[in-house]
């Protein structure tokens, strides 16, 4: 299997707090990777180190192959990124929003067009294309949203709790399009806080107290803890957790 | 190149998208400029005054008769005594009352001497000083119109030519400073506030994880403000020839090139700001309380700067719109050149690069 993420010991300090330990894990392609953890447990660090947004203060880590340190440049044209907060502009159309993202990746003209009316059929939005971001639902928010991180069909996507505040039924048709994007190819990275979401994920991580605790699949976590539901093996693990918000 | 195109026209959609600020920003300097140039004048015309004649002779009416001809003076009433006259102005109905003792006339043939009293409510200082200024003036024009009668051995006259500004139109002033302030106001607080915004939202971050260079974000962000400033400042340019008939004495592109080297000044402010908050409202009140508020106290359009305190004079010194105020006054007004406006030009091209130099530094810390 390729690995697309590989991270050796990657740690982050800030001061004498260590938001981010000797992290060590691989992410393969075309796999869903969750990445779960208390509030504070240093997902969100971490991400941000992945994505180029933050600096790690020792370790190594590798993205679609390059660098983290010295190919950043490289790195950033091979992931998408979608955050918690909705990242969309609420007073551009929804089609200038997807020009403006597709654009500022470098999708030529007949790429955007090609791509925008794709992703417009995908979702349903043919008669809102040109209502402005802000006029639409949250689930359409966030739909678009993760369309759009993956306009550019990079090597790998960084879901920031991508879900947070929607209904259940969104989320499903939400879960639809990672599957979607896992089954081109693309590696899905999502941090989440709701446990059924993980039983969705290939493999999963537990992060507690900037350390990894556990990796593997949801079923061999489950037998690991000897528990029913993900919601118990999370438990588990972040009882003994020293740090929370 | 392409990715530059199309941030430069995702900022102008915002611009056009947010119609009430558009209408503001196009609105204000229309608006500043009339209302300096029509309401908020410190010139005096019409003060109203009451006059009070004990003497009611050839000489009194005289004057009287040129105060009311004087486009300054509006002759309110004429009061019969003292008594009236503060009770004329606790109802705060006139700005001066002139008073013309007994005999006037007679003391004035006689003995070559005589005495006019005139009394200004004080409660406004510059008011009160001009406008005593002002019937000193007709007093003495009545003086030479006597003496014209007979030859003095000695006699000095004062010639007075008023260079640059003949009229006395207080435009001249003004303009140049209501240019500074919008340009200042369009810069610093709209390219901060537009920024902090994207950091708000959380499109900041989006972009900096793209592969769209961060600086070119800045850049992108400032076009637009850049555009506006540039459009605002033809409005202002336009308004003040044709409204208020003030013309351009100097070079127009050298005024267009330093009023460009300012925007870019007041845009690094701006940056400046934004990447020290992290909320629009902070970004705000810092652009108006740190930026416009010294601004308008120090640059020296609505309070002399000779006159502050030394310290504060200093102070003056590191405020940009002082120099570019300085500068427009010497080109638009005066008709100067480069050579004469070269060194504040200088004071803010140094001022400029300083300012992108720590905003770059501080970008990069940012990033890691």
């Amino acid at each position: 299997m390729d690995t697309v993420i590989h991270t050796t010991k990657l740690t982050k300090r800030f001061g004498s707090f260590i938001a981010a330990n000797e992290i060590t894990f691989d992410v393969y392609r075309g796999e869903i990777f969750g990445f779960l953890g208390a509030n504070g447990a240093g997902k969100t660090t971490a991400m941000r180190m992945l994505c180029g947004l933050s600096k790690p203060s020792s370790g190594t880590a590798a993205i679609a192959g390059f660098d983290i340190y010295k190919q950043t440049e490289e790195i950033k044209k091979n992931i998408g990124y979608m955050s918690q907060k909705f990242s969309l502009y609420e007073d551009l159309t929804v089609l200038e929003n997807i020009r403006f993202f597709g654009g500022i990746y470098g999708l030529s003209d007949k790429q955007l067009k090609e791509k925008s009316e794709q992703l417009i059929a995908t979702l349903g939005m043919k008669n809102e294309t040109k209502k402005m971001v802000g006029a639409l639902p949250l689930g359409w928010k966030q739909k678009l949203s993760f369309s759009v991180a993956i306009l550019h069909e990079p090597k790998i996507v960084f879901l920031d709790e991508p879900t947070g505040g929607v209904d259940p039924v969104t989320r499903r048709q939400f879960w639809d399009l990672i599957y979607e994007a896992a089954d081109n190819g693309i590696t899905v990275f999502v941090t989440t806080h709701y446990m059924d979401e993980a039983e969705y994920c290939n493999r999963i991580s537990m992060m507690v107290d900037g350390e990894i605790k556990a990796l593997n699949t949801p079923a061999k976590l489950k037998q690991q803890y000897s528990a029913t539901s993900m919601d118990e093996v999370f438990y588990e693990l972040a009882r003994g957790a020293k740090r929370s918000e | 190149m392409d990715n530059i195109l199309t941030f430069i026209k995702k900022e102008f959609l915002h611009v056009f998208r947010d119609r009430k600020t558009l209408l503001m920003l196009f609105g204000l300097p229309i608006v500043q400029i009339i209302l300096f140039g029509f309401a908020l004048t410190n010139e005096i015309t019409n003060a109203k005054i009451a006059v009070c004649d004990y003497a009611k002779d050839d000489a009194s009416q005289h004057i009287i008769g040129k105060l009311q001809a004087s486009q300054q003076f509006e002759i309110q009433s004429a009061l019969l005594s003292h008594e009236q006259i503060g009770t004329a102005f606790k109802g705060g109905e006139i700005k001066m009352a002139i008073v013309f003792p007994a005999n006037f006339n007679n003391d004035l043939l006689h003995q070559h001497k005589a005495q006019v009293q005139l009394i200004t409510d004080a409660s406004d200082p510059n008011t009160a000083t001009a406008i005593s200024g002002y019937a000193n003036q007709i007093v003495m024009d009545y003086q030479n119109d006597l003496m014209q009668l007979q030859r003095l051995p000695y006699q000095i006259n004062t010639e007075v030519r008023m260079i640059y500004n003949p009229e006395l139109k207080a435009a001249v002033n003004f303009v140049p400073g209501v240019m500074s302030l919008i340009l200042l106001l369009v810069c610093v607080l709209m390219t901060s506030v537009a920024i902090v915004k994207e950091k708000e939202t959380g499109t900041m971050e989006i972009l900096l994880v793209s592969p769209f260079n961060p600086f070119l974000v800045i850049v992108s962000k400032a076009v637009p403000y850049l555009a506006l400033s540039l459009i605002n400042l033809t409005i202002i340019l336009l308004l003040s020839v044709f409204v208020l008939g003030m013309p351009i004495n100097g070079s127009i592109l050298l005024l267009y090139a330093v009023s460009t080297l300012f925007i870019i000044t007041a845009l690094s402010l701006g940056l400046l700001i934004s990447n020290s908050t992290a909320s629009q409202q902070s970004a705000m009140l810092i652009s108006l309380m740190g930026m416009l508020v010294p601004s308008i106290l120090f640059t020296g359009f609505m309070f002399p700067l000779e006159n502050m305190p030394y310290p504060l004079q200093l102070v003056s010194h590191i405020i940009p719109a002082k120099w570019y105020y300085i500068i427009v006054k010497s080109v638009m007004v005066k008709g100067l050149g480069l050579s004469a406006i070269w060194k504040e030009t200088l004071i803010l091209l140094t001022m400029t690069v300083l300012l992108l130099v720590f905003n770059i530094k501080k970008f990069k810390i940012r990033l890691t």
